[in-house]
């Protein structure tokens, strides 16, 4: 299979004069693999949009090596630039102009048509408002705008920088659908999110990004289950003797409260034919781990979102 | 999961093709800002309008005359040289003279002219006192010349050197459109740079076919356009306040530009410092307000103070402003304004690489 990106050993570091020296991205590998859905997940601040902006090419590394389906990203050259397709954090639009003056815009400059202009609002779900202003959208509908400009040259490889940041749940799961059909599509899409079921819902492969580095690459459910954590069940309290408590925490931990009885198990489907035996399901809710313990896991701290 | 790759020309879009829909993107967004519009096309013609009205016509008065009885010498004047009324007697006018309602009394007593003038209105006063007596001259020698054909006569031809200098339609208009050219240059480039700052529109531009350096073209060349029609508006309206534009008139097309780009390079300076869109205003008055007073743009920099010509020097306001009063007004041919276009190309030159040296390119 052959790499759509080679990213090794990357450094990037920012000298201000307020904050002084600071490390955005210290020492980065990572590969993506043709047609993957790549995540890049991280804490704001974690090096993501940097990382993504040197792999784009738009900044120029300290140290180490991007290849962009074969070749530098750096200097800027047309032909890897028709081969790939950009969303940027802000969005990125002509003032003033309409929903289709802007992707008509966009698609001249990577040589598509008019066509294929429609074709891609048609497929964001924007055609309806292609006579509207840009700055009269809304957040989401800004967002799919700027993915249809990134899709309109028919990109192999789609970078996405926090789409879905600032939206509502329901825009951001109708973003959600889009993504995986870009995916679906064949084209290789990276993503950099800070939601976590963001990542596990779309990525392949997942990198945990923080303070500039990257701490483990796999896909969400290895990520997971490499973690060995126990799973969390809760029952309502007061369904339960203290013995029968006890007695079912074999193995595992229990802590209750007045409110609820938490148990800790790695065997969730003994535990949970019991409680259903005695008739104590009141309240129930089973958490097994996520990327959030993950990320507790391999930083050392809580997750920040 | 395995994909085979698209086969696709990678044939980079042809350079002259997004240059052209940049253009027109970038002219459609500028023609939709309605601020844009009143600010760099109508602003300038206002304030020609407003200016040219407080600095009065510029046309000599007609003076008002009063004829205090009978005054023969009155009738041998030009048609039109004075507003004649008649006055019961003299003390009547010397009244109205006092009142500002008229500018001169006339007493005719056989051979004796007498000339009341107004101090009240001293400018007309004088005017109506000069051709009065210029008037009876005229009459002396004509009645001189009758009785002594062959005695030559001196004859006085008076050519007011007010008449040769300016009138204000004619000194505002150059410094007007120049300032208007430099408004718009500095503000357009400060705010575009602050507002791909936050918009990152040239970021991602630069990660189209097409190369940043088309779309900074695209850019410069909608600002170029911008600062012909606004030279073609301004003139319409300078031609109907009364200005006459000479023939050389089409050379302020090359001073336009090159001035324009002078003053982008400013607005760039601007830009890659301000941070908000206030901000990029806020430094852009700084610069062109003091530019517009020291460059003779409102008022003729001759009846400016000696340190003010000095210090006009250094703006390029002042040479843009001379260079078009010079082949718009004075009917100069290019070669004369040469120095001019010197001075606007080397200052222009110089702030761009000065831009170009110190600008943060990692903020767009």
């Amino acid at each position: 299979m052959d790499a759509a990106i080679e990213v090794t050993d990357l450094h990037k570091t920012y000298r201000g004069r307020r904050v002084g020296e600071v490390r955005a991205v210290d020492g980065v590998s990572f590969r993506v693999e043709a047609g993957e859905f790549f995540g890049i997940l991280g804490p704001n601040g974690a090096g993501k949009t940097t990382t993504l902006e040197i792999v784009e090419g738009l900044r120029r590394p300290d140290g180490g090596e991007v290849r962009l389906l074969g070749r530098s990203p750096w200097p800027h050259s047309p032909e890897l630039s028709q081969r790939m397709g950009v969303q940027l954090q802000a969005s990125s639009f002509f003032e003033f102009l309409t929903v289709r003056e802007q992707i008509e815009t966009f698609a001249e400059l990577y040589g598509a048509g008019r066509d294929r202009a429609a074709e891609m609002l048609d497929q964001v779900g924007l055609s309806e408002k292609a006579g509207t202003r840009c700055e009269k959208l809304s957040g989401g509908q800004q967002q799919r705008l700027s993915i249809a400009c990134a899709l309109v040259g028919d990109p192999e490889l789609v970078f996405l920088d926090e789409p879905t940041a600032a939206l509502d749940p329901q825009a951001r799961r109708n973003l959600w659908d889009l993504m995986r059909s870009i995916n679906g599509e064949g084209r290789t899409v990276v993503l950099t999110t800070h939601y976590m079921e963001e990542a596990e819902a779309l990525c392949d492969r997942v990198a945990i990004m923080d303070s500039g580095r990257i701490l483990a690459v796999d896909s969400p459910a290895e990520l997971i289950r490499g973690l060995d954590a126990p799973t969390r069940v809760t029952v309502a309290a007061g369904q339960l003797s203290e013995a029968r408590v006890k007695e079912l925490a074999e193995g595992g931990t229990a802590t209750s409260d007045d409110e609820a009885v938490v148990f800790e198990t790695r065997d969730p489907r003994t535990l949970l034919t019991a409680l259903a035996a005695d008739g104590a399901l009141e309240g129930l809710a089973v958490r097994t781990a996520n990327l959030e313990d993950v990320f507790l896991h391999v930083t050392g701290r809580e997750w920040r979102e | 999961m395995s994909v085979e790759a698209p086969v696709r020309e990678a044939a980079p879009v042809r350079r002259s093709r997004a240059f052209g829909s940049l253009v027109r993107a970038l002219g459609i967004s500028w023609v939709r800002d309605r601020s844009q519009v009143f600010f760099n096309l109508i602003l300038p013609g206002m304030f020609l309008v407003l200016l040219a009205s407080v600095y009065g016509s510029g046309e000599t008065p007609t003076p008002h005359v009063l004829e205090v009885g009978d005054a023969p010498v009155l009738e041998q004047a030009e048609p039109g040289a004075f507003e004649l009324d008649g006055a019961a007697d003299l003390d009547a006018a010397l009244e109205a003279l006092e009142e500002g309602d008229a500018d001169a009394a006339v007493v005719q007593d056989g051979d004796e002219v007498t000339v009341y003038y107004s101090q009240t209105n001293a400018t007309n006063g004088t005017i109506a006192l000069e051709r009065l007596s210029g008037l009876v001259d005229d009459v002396n020698v004509a009645v001189l010349s009758e009785a002594a054909p062959d005695a030559p006569v001196l004859r006085l031809e008076t050519d007011a050197a007010e008449d040769r200098s300016l009138e204000p339609v004619q000194y505002l208009a150059p410094g007007i459109l120049a300032w208007g050219i430099a408004i718009s240059g500095v503000f357009g480039a400060a705010g575009t740079l602050v507002d791909w700052k936050r918009d990152k529109l040239l970021r991602r531009l630069r990660l189209t076919p097409a190369s940043a350096g088309t779309f900074v073209a695209a850019r410069i060349t909608v600002s170029l356009l911008v600062a012909l029609l606004q030279t073609a508006l301004f003139l319409a309206v300078a031609v109907a306040m009364g200005l006459e534009l000479s023939a050389w008139t089409w050379f302020a097309v090359p001073l336009v530009l090159l001035g324009t780009a002078a003053f982008l390079a400013i607005g760039v300076v601007i830009g890659g410092i301000a941070k908000t869109g206030p901000g990029a205003a806020g430094l852009s008055n700084m610069v062109t307000m003091p530019m517009a007073f020291i460059s003779g743009a409102f008022f003729p920099l001759a009846a400016a103070p000696q340190w003010v010509q000095w210090l006009s020097v250094v703006s390029p306001m002042r040479y843009l402003n001379d260079g078009l009063q010079a082949v718009i007004v004075r009917g100069e041919s290019p070669v004369s304004v040469l120095p001019e276009v010197g001075v606007l190309a080397l200052f222009a030159a110089a702030v761009a690489v000065f831009a170009w040296k110190t600008f943060k390119f990692d903020e767009l």
